[in-house]
């Protein structure tokens, strides 16, 4: 689904992002882990398009997206919800929605995807059309997946989707991730560091430091070895 | 009785032009954070173009068309080559639209010279609310509508308005920002034309409509700076005002009163009588 080979993404001197290889497979749930500053958010900012890397590869099923912006990413079956949703607060939540599918030229299936989110995420369906400044963080989240959701992406990149949120709220919306990869085949790369949580629905887990990539390993292994907890993620 | 209604209307019929003027700097506003001080003098050149297809066809409407258009491509343009290019510095962009003025403005006068040509109405002039007051009203209104509407209920609307309000996330969803952007330069200009051909007879100059780009601004900062719909009303209601103002207690007050209002309402409600209790209801 998503292959990226030697990707470096620089600010000035640092080097958020360093030499970093990884393998993303159709369908597959892929935890990015690691301590603020890791280069995470830069990692999947330059995947979308948003940040231009200085140097690497990036391959979305099979097609060269390395410097494709990010308006044209989405194009191409890949959405981000970025940290804290961006959500934009002035448009209501129905036009924060529809905003997501305008690219598409298909009407009846706009339609059909609205009806969609609106089925996962009850509470946002009840609060069409106040402005979304008035939602709480949780439906803040559930509206940004959603908007993300409603391009019918294929890859869905989230950072921080648990950043701020009450536990029961981020175990529904792990949920909601899990069924949307049973139901249609979803990949998601999932940036967090909350790594219990985001383990808890990976297949496998990739942890920065630094910007590099320091370990690739089932999210089995990482969960239960505890000298890879201690020495990456902190618990 | 009789007098307070003739200021109303041409407080009405003035206060149209002001809406209209102030309307095109509040889409820009919104956009890109800019105050387009270059806006009078986009307005002027449409009208000196105008002007002249006016002299060389006799017919009003070609003209008309052409310094709408006109409008519309200086906008763009100006966003293009002028603006973009220093976006990242508010204070930069402000500065590059007001050295534009100054060179649009000395400019016309060399092409046109310094001296007042006479300029024709659209319709009959004369009379109390003549039928050029109810042309000048009736053009804002429909205007002030379409892009009303065009705001708040079309896909492209939403799309400028993401483009506005959240770059990012409007990216994120597809749109490209830097066209809707160059779009609402584009639009934005075209509606101050507009506002120029309305405001500048019966006579153009270069100066001509400094004073209406005074009321326009104290409209746009009465609404909200980012409020369009505040805007169209606080033109109106200034129009109406500063005839008042004009009929009652003299027309050398008009500029005091208009300045007076504009220090007021920036020391009590800086973000717009109608900046934030109209956004919050619609």
């Amino acid at each position: 689904m998503l292959e990226i080979e030697d990707l470096t993404t620089t600010y000035g001197p640092v080097r958020a992002v360093d030499r970093v290889s990884l393998t993303v497979e159709p369908g597959a749930i892929t935890a990015v882990l690691g301590a603020n500053g890791a280069g995470k958010t830069t990692l999947l900012r330059t995947i979308s398009g948003l940040v231009r890397p200085r140097s690497g590869r990036i391959v979305m099923q099979g097609k060269v997206n390395t410097r494709t912006p990010a308006e044209l990413t989405v194009r191409g079956g890949l959405a981000l919800v970025p940290e804290g949703g961006g959500v934009i607060t002035e448009l209501t939540v129905a036009e924060n929605l529809r905003l997501g599918a305008l690219w598409r030229g298909d009407r009846a299936d706009r339609a059909r995807a609205m009806t969609e989110v609106c089925e996962l995420f009850p509470p946002l369906e009840q609060r069409m059309s106040r402005p979304a400044s008035t939602l709480s963080g949780g439906e803040r989240q559930m509206l940004a997946i959603g908007r993300a959701l409603m391009s019918r992406p294929r890859l869905l990149l989230l950072d921080e989707p648990s950043l701020g949120l009450a536990p029961m709220i981020t175990a529904r919306i792990m949920q909601v991730l899990r069924d949307l990869r049973a139901s249609t085949g979803l990949t998601v790369l999932l940036v967090e560091q909350n790594a219990r949580s985001a383990l808890s629905i990976a297949d496998s887990g990739v942890v920065l430091s630094l910007g590099q990539v320091v370990m690739t390993a089932p999210a089995e292994a990482l969960l239960t070895d505890e000298a890879l907890r201690h020495a990456y993620l902190g618990f | 009785m009789d007098q307070f209604l003739n200021l109303t209307l041409n407080g009405v019929a003035s206060g149209a032009v002001y809406s209209a003027l102030g309307l095109s700097l509040v889409i820009i506003y919104r956009a890109t954070r800019v105050v387009n001080f270059a806006q009078p003098a986009f307005a002027l050149v449409s009208a000196y173009l105008a002007y002249s297809i006016n002299q060389a066809t006799g017919g009003y409407w070609l003209g008309f068309a052409v310094a709408l258009l006109a409008g519309a491509v200086m906008g763009v343009l100006t966003e293009r080559l002028l603006v973009r290019p220093v976006r990242h510095n508010e204070l930069g962009a402000i500065i590059v639209t007001l050295g534009l003025l100054i060179v649009l403005q000395a400019v016309a006068g060399m092409v046109w010279s310094n001296e007042p040509h006479s300029f024709p109405y659209a319709f009959d002039f004369r009379g109390d609310f003549s039928p050029n007051s109810m042309f000048v009203v009736a053009a804002v209104a429909v205007t002030a509508i379409a892009v009303l509407v065009l705001f708040k209920a079309t896909p492209l609307g939403l799309r400028m308005r993401a483009a506005a309000f959240h770059a990012d996330a409007a990216r994120m969803s597809g749109v490209r920002v830097g066209l809707m952007l160059t779009l609402g330069w584009g639009i934005a200009s075209a509606v101050g034309s507009l506002a120029g051909m309305l405001a500048v007879p019966p006579f153009i100059f270069p100066n001509v409509l400094d004073g209406v780009f005074v009321y326009a601004l104290t409209a746009a900062v009465i609404g909200g700076l980012d409020n369009p719909l505040g805007t169209i009303i606080g033109g109106f209601v200034l129009g109406v005002g500063l005839s008042y103002v004009s009929g009652y207690l003299g027309p050398e007050l008009v500029t005091l009163a208009s300045l007076a209002i504009l220090v007021i309402v920036l020391a009590v409600r800086p973000n717009g009588l109608f900046g934030k209790a109209l956004a919050r209801s619609v």
